[in-house]
């Protein structure tokens, strides 16, 4: 029955890795891109839009991603639209990044300083004037490092997806494992193909702090 | 006739009255030192006058600019008045010429050869000329003062504020920022000023404003106030002081 040479069990995991790689990279781009919204949203002056996003984060923080995947995937078929697993799964993780970079995010924004606010509004500044040219130049700064952090939660979110059919390498590794019976072998090798993606992304995280000098440059 | 005129303003944070019925009018080039004990509510007076603080009632008007809570009349207050803190906020991204440009550009929409041109003249006021290309945190406490004093002068308000402006610094270096306002204040700047120095208060201001517990508990010219104070609150005050 083993017909499968090492080299067989390897490649199909690296192709079906090239999906957990797209996979992150439109969840963690999306994310941001909505997260930005939001941010906006959650340090901004309407009431109702606040209340809103932190709703929404606890909503996101408060329930496990597979919930929201599940929700994703089924619950969109309640009404009837008929959802491809990639289309869950993208959408699913997107929302989710959302949710933690809003925070993340809304931290950096508030750690500068009050007195910054207080200088650029006595200038004469506006409230966008002041977040494009005083605050967010100075928070993107603190962001970095949390943010590409996080970057590892959402390519090890991705595996998740496996769950709801979205074949990627978790679902790839289960496939394989169904028809070599090697799951050791198997799971070593997808477990290796993860750590290959997640830990260049944590140690450009540690690098990057390093470098931005988060600790000193701030006072 | 008034430039900054302060009529009856009262401001309240939750129960807490800081602020119990202020007026002061003030004139044109008049040097103001607004003196008296921490909680006493000249802080917020201060911050009152460029609408950092809203106020609960009563008024202020700077040079017919009124203090109105949306962001078109505080823009327009506020280019008629500068402020100084006492822990200089200066933009640390930013180095000190930048610092000095980026309201003029941002809010005047000056062209930025202008407004460089403008920042060098400035930074050169307060001596800092050599440090146009600084961040801020290469540069010295007194340094840094001295460029916010620039950041304001560069929007060229006809008033300025100054929120206790030397008390975080080391004292060998609280001359020379006193010395920047000082010659201000002989160019005809209109200075509102919290302070602690006190001889700086008798030697450079025309008027100095005694506040207690929210009010204006004495008001004259520095030889009266510091000679004869009048009330025992003020004598006490000055006790400590000295």
């Amino acid at each position: 029955m083993s017909d499968f040479t090492t080299w067989d069990i390897l490649r199909n995991l690296l192709l079906a890795a090239r999906w957990t790689v797209l996979l992150s990279l439109v969840s963690f781009i999306g994310g941001s891109l909505v997260g930005m919204a939001l941010l906006f949203a959650r340090i901004g002056k309407s009431r109702g839009g606040r209340g809103f996003v932190r709703a929404y984060v606890e909503i996101f923080q408060g329930t496990p991603l597979l919930m929201q995947l599940f929700l994703t995937f089924f619950g969109l078929g309640l009404f009837g639209i008929d959802v491809p697993a990639w289309l869950a799964a993208g959408l699913a993780l997107i929302l989710w990044s959302a949710a933690f970079l809003t925070e993340i995010w809304r931290g950096c924004v508030e750690s500068v300083a009050k007195g910054q606010w207080e200088a650029s509004s006595s200038l004469g500044m506006g409230y966008l004037q002041q977040m494009r040219w005083v605050i967010l130049p100075q928070a993107l700064r603190v962001a970095v490092p949390p943010t590409v952090g996080f970057s590892v939660q959402v390519v090890k979110g991705t595996a998740l997806t496996s769950i709801i059919g979205f074949v990627e390498l978790s679902k790839a590794g289960t496939m394989v494992t169904n028809a070599t019976f090697e799951p050791f072998t198997v799971y070593g090798f997808v477990a290796l193909i993860y750590f290959c993606l997640c830990w260049p992304l944590s140690k450009s995280s540690q690098i990057l702090e390093r470098k931005l000098n988060v600790a000193h440059r701030n006072h | 006739m008034s430039l900054i005129e302060i009529t009856e303003v009262k401001k309240r944070f939750g129960d807490n009255e800081v602020l119990k019925g202020i007026n002061i009018d003030v004139a044109p080039g008049e040097v103001i030192a607004i003196i008296g004990k921490s909680g006493s509510g000249k802080s917020t007076l201060l911050r009152c006058i460029n609408g950092l603080e809203t106020i609960d009632e009563g008024s202020i008007s700077v040079a017919g600019a009124q203090l109105l809570p949306d962001e078109l009349h505080l823009k327009a207050l506020r280019l008629k008045v500068g402020m100084i803190f006492q822990g200089f906020n200066l933009f640390p991204h930013l180095t000190a010429g930048r610092n000095v440009m980026l309201s003029q550009t941002v809010v005047k929409k000056t062209p930025k050869a202008e407004a460089e041109v403008m920042a060098k003249k400035m930074l050169e006021r307060v001596g800092l000329a050599h440090k146009f290309d600084a961040y801020p945190d290469q540069l010295s406490g007194g340094q840094q003062q001295r460029v916010a004093i620039a950041r304001a002068l560069a929007m060229q308000p006809i008033a300025l504020l100054c929120d206790e402006i030397t008390s975080a610094l080391d004292p060998e270096l609280v001359n020379e920022v006193l010395s920047v306002v000082k010659e201000l204040a002989s160019e005809g700047m209109t200075l509102l000023m919290v302070t602690h120095e006190m001889r700086f208060a008798r030697d450079v201001c025309s008027r100095v404003v005694f506040m207690h517990q929210g009010r204006v508990h004495e008001i004259g010219p520095p030889e009266k106030v510091f000679a004869n104070p009048a009330t025992p609150e003020l004598k006490q005050f000055l006790g400590v002081i000295h």
